[in-house]
């Protein structure tokens, strides 16, 4: 792997750590549902998707690299799913918290 | 390498206290989340020891579909548990529980610290004998030829675990659709899920099945998925889980054993033992049980999620 990869790689990767650090802590801080929800989707789409990114110049090939991706976009469309479902249901209950 | 011994050092943390937590919570819910949290803790801890197939096998049996099973006993026992969580124990059953605990711990303990160094292990010959499986991933060979009646056992385990969910339907139920009607906007997030997730779930679940013959993967980490899958429709509303008197469900529930038990016999023809394959077959042989079994465990598991009967047959 060429320095410039490696570079791209771990900045990518320790970005990514920075927004899953960033949305446990908002997670633990914030004070209802719907606010730790937009704190936990930073980490889900933003955080996991520049693991992914750093993570590509290391997956050693097309296939495996294109499994990473499938796999973030799962997660998109999971996380997406949840968080309404969740939302709906804190609402519902009318206390969110 | 200091940093990888920390990075297992609170990875072993982390399980010990998701432990705790799990035991320690009174809600019957959070306890659920609690012990689905330390599945997937544990399956880390497998990915670090290097055993793919049993982390694969602890997230989608361990964690994920256990915990469902327990989420719908939590959802049945709500009603009754403000009564259950005042409720406490005498002091004399606490001691004697907890001295039972100690003492189990102390003899798992002893068992481990006092195992043989080195180990004894059979696994050069296990290895060197793979080949004529003809399958590349030891953990599929083992499974399927080396110990291929405890595997056919435990298929059959979970077909009556079935029978015992199914046997807890009324009389006049029985025979009807499984579990609660769901309803779900059909235009909602959960029905649009229902929708796009299965066509890539199943393909991801056959995929892994497949797999298992050379790598990480089999028939129960497939299966699970698969039936994840129709969970998914059916909780959505998007499907109705079919009544159980159908005979092509009781047919797709036994075809797993029944593959296996017919390539079983007739192994005392074609190789002079019971579930032993003739050698130039092996794979083939191996492959047609595992498909068997790939449809037997979805729709085995599935059910075993949906519940006992709770509605007549006619929708």
């Amino acid at each position: 792997m060429t320095l410039v990869l490696e570079v791209f790689s771990i900045a990518a990767i320790c970005a990514g750590a920075f927004f899953f650090l960033a949305g446990t802590a908002g997670l633990l801080r914030f004070p209802d549902a719907l606010t730790r929800l937009h704190a936990l989707t930073k980490a889900d789409n933003l955080g996991l998707g520049l693991v992914v990114l750093g993570l590509l110049p290391r997956a050693g090939g097309v296939f495996p690299a294109l499994k990473l991706i499938a796999i973030w976009l799962l997660v998109l469309l999971a996380s997406a799913i949840v968080s309404q479902l969740i939302g709906r249901a804190a609402r519902r209950e009318g206390r969110p918290q | 390498m200091s940093w990888t011994v920390a990075l297992e050092a609170g990875l072993a943390a982390l399980v010990l206290g998701v432990a705790v937590w799990t035991l320690s919570v009174r809600q019957t819910f959070a306890a659920v989340v609690a012990f689905v949290v330390y599945g997937l803790t544990l399956t880390l801890v497998w990915v670090r020891l290097s055993a793919p197939d049993v982390a694969l096998t602890e997230a989608a049996i361990g964690s994920g579909l256990t915990g469902v099973l327990l989420l719908g006993a939590a959802a049945r026992l709500r009603a009754t548990e403000a009564n259950s969580v005042a409720e406490r124990p005498g002091a004399a059953v606490r001691v004697a529980a907890a001295a039972l605990a100690t003492l189990v711990a102390l003899a798992l303990a002893a068992a481990v610290l006092y195992l043989p160094e080195p180990a004894h292990t059979l696994a050069p010959q296990a290895m060197a004998e793979l080949p004529a499986t003809g399958m590349g991933n030891a953990v599929t060979g083992v499974l399927m030829a080396y110990r291929a009646a405890d595997t056919l056992l435990e298929k059959v385990v979970v077909l009556i675990s079935l029978i015992g969910v199914w046997s807890l339907a009324e009389d006049k139920l029985w025979g009807g659709r499984p579990g609660p009607l769901h309803h779900a906007d059909p235009d909602g997030a959960l029905a649009f899920l229902a929708r796009r997730l299965p066509p890539v779930g199943i393909v991801v679940g056959i995929y892994i099945a497949w797999l298992g013959a050379d790598q990480p993967g089999g028939a129960f980490p497939g299966g699970t998925i698969i039936a994840a899958m129709w969970l998914l429709t059916m909780m959505a509303g998007v499907t109705d889980a079919p009544p159980i008197s159908r005979r092509w469900l009781r047919f797709v529930l036994v075809a797993g054993p029944v593959v296996f038990l017919a390539v079983g016999f007739s192994g005392f023809f074609t190789a002079g033992a019971f579930l032993a394959y003739p050698v130039a077959y092996a794979k083939a042989l191996i492959v047609v049980i595992e498909v068997g079994m790939v449809l037997t465990i979805a729709a085995t598991l599935g059910l075993l999620m949906a519940g006992p009967p709770e509605r007549s047959e006619k929708p």
